[in-house]
């Protein structure tokens, strides 16, 4: 980089349009490729601890361990095992997102009032009728709040990927940005990936009152 | 097994432990950038989160920067530092890594000062008061002494995103363990590439133990409970109480 070169070329941002709206769409799909893997792991493991309590602390030990491990460390750990691929990421990806979202997931079902479980009993509810009609929407909120952060937090890390070879708005940072020398590319994927995530975070706060009509009309 | 093989024998091989990319180097550069940011991480942060905690002015600093602090990734951060930092001619590597640890460590420690502080029983400080206790005074006997487990925790919080961080230092080429482990995927030396990641995790392992130990040692023992695991309920503010 040259000292008299502009710090922001937009003529490369407007020439780049397509190339930047496509690491874009790469991120978001990592990002939900990583939530959705994870959640379905998070929730199954969820069902086995409320059947088995025991579970509980060897599963949050297990999946804390996983999240304590730094995720250049975590990416590499795998290298040896899978490549430098998609796979490798997403792996990692999904593992960090299981403390949070189990931990939210059992949290939100330990919340259900032991009234309205024994109500649903009396009324004659089986396990999976009462877990799908009565204990799921009211552990919802304490579940979306896990996927929001769940969300957030993978967006930030998908960007790291880049140092794996993945194709996402990490990569204008590191390859088109940091490597060529060029602030635009860095700035670019810096900023989009903020906004990616500052989008899913609003997005899930406005999922959240939708699917959750009944705690705004209490506070109303 | 042979892999762990390879894994050893790069290990215990000579130029890893003399010479310009030895571990000694760049495990020094990784313990540097990592004390420097914390240190200046707690310059900034702790009277900050001080004053925010005792007059309850500017609360929504406290929050805003934790909310904030979670949303911007690690690699943007020093993505967005790095340029920045070459046209001011501060240069490569370490002075750009350092600023964006210091700016990741920041938000943690406010946060859980201000929260630390304000979470002191009320009764406590209205009878440090009448007892005829000056603000400060109230400040150092009351407030931080009750809160310390919480600060500590922040600080833990910091001191673990610190570390882990720094191994990212690598792209824009500071000394650190990140090193391996980038130039093991450049060359494809997946012994190398392990052989850096083992020790960016063991780091962070011995780095978040030995903090876990401090938290627990500078809450008085009148304060100790066992709460139960708590649901993360706002980016920012996730309990690492989890953690090993």
């Amino acid at each position: 980089m040259t000292p008299d070169e502009p710090f922001i070329r937009w003529d490369w941002i407007v020439a780049n349009l397509d190339d930047i709206g496509e690491r874009t769409w790469e991120h978001v799909l990592m990002t939900v490729i990583a939530v959705v893997v994870g959640f379905a792991i998070s929730f199954a493991l969820s069902l086995l601890i409320v059947r088995w309590r025991r579970l509980y602390a060897p599963l949050i030990g297990a999946t804390g361990l996983l999240y304590a491990i730094p995720s250049l460390a975590l990416f590499a750990l795998l290298i040896p095992l899978t490549g430098v691929t998609l796979l490798t990421a997403e792996v990692a990806l999904v593992s960090y997102t299981l403390l949070i979202l189990l931990r939210n997931i059992v949290a939100g079902f330990d919340g259900v009032p032991r009234d309205v479980v024994e109500s649903a009993l009396g009324m004659g509810y089986g396990p999976w009728q009462l877990l799908w009609r009565v204990q799921l929407p009211l552990a919802l909120p304490t579940i979306v709040a896990g996927l929001r952060i769940a969300t957030v937090t993978t967006v930030g890390l998908v960007a790291v990927t880049a140092l794996i070879g993945q194709s996402n708005l990490g990569s204008l940072i590191v390859q088109r940005g940091i490597r060529a020398s060029f602030p635009t590319a860095i700035l670019v994927g810096a900023f989009g990936s903020v906004l990616l995530g500052v989008l899913a975070d609003v997005g899930f706060i406005a999922l959240q009152r939708r699917l959750t009509p009944w705690v705004q009309a209490r506070r109303g | 097994m042979e892999f762990l093989a390879d894994v050893i024998a790069w290990f215990t091989a000579p130029e890893q432990w003399a010479g310009r990319d030895s571990i000694p180097i760049h495990l020094g550069g990784h313990l540097a950038l990592s004390l420097l940011a914390l240190v200046g991480g707690l310059l900034v942060a702790l009277p900050i989160g001080i004053a925010i905690g005792h007059t309850g002015r500017g609360s929504f600093l406290a929050i805003g920067l934790s909310n904030v602090g979670r949303a911007i990734p690690s690699l943007a951060i020093l993505g967005i530092v790095f340029p920045i930092s070459l046209r001011l001619n501060l240069g490569f590597g370490f002075a750009p890594t350092l600023i964006a640890l210091i700016a990741l460590a920041i938000p943690p420690i406010v946060t859980n000062t201000y929260a630390a502080i304000r979470e002191v029983d009320r009764d406590l400080v209205e009878a440090g008061r009448g007892m005829g206790m000056g603000e400060l005074h109230l400040l150092a006997r009351v407030e931080l002494p009750v809160g310390a487990g919480l600060v500590m925790a922040g600080i833990r919080t910091a001191a673990v995103q610190v570390v882990a961080t720094a191994s990212l230092g690598a792209v824009i080429s500071a000394d650190c363990l990140g090193f391996f482990v980038l130039k093991g995927i450049a060359t494809q030396d997946d012994a190398q590439v392990f052989a850096g990641a083992l020790m960016i995790a063991a780091l962070s392992m011995v780095v978040e133990l030995s903090f876990a130990a401090l938290q627990r040692l500078v809450v008085s023992p009148g304060l100790r409970s066992d709460r139960g695991l708590t649901a993360f309920t706002e980016p920012g503010r996730v309990p690492r109480d989890a953690l090993p």
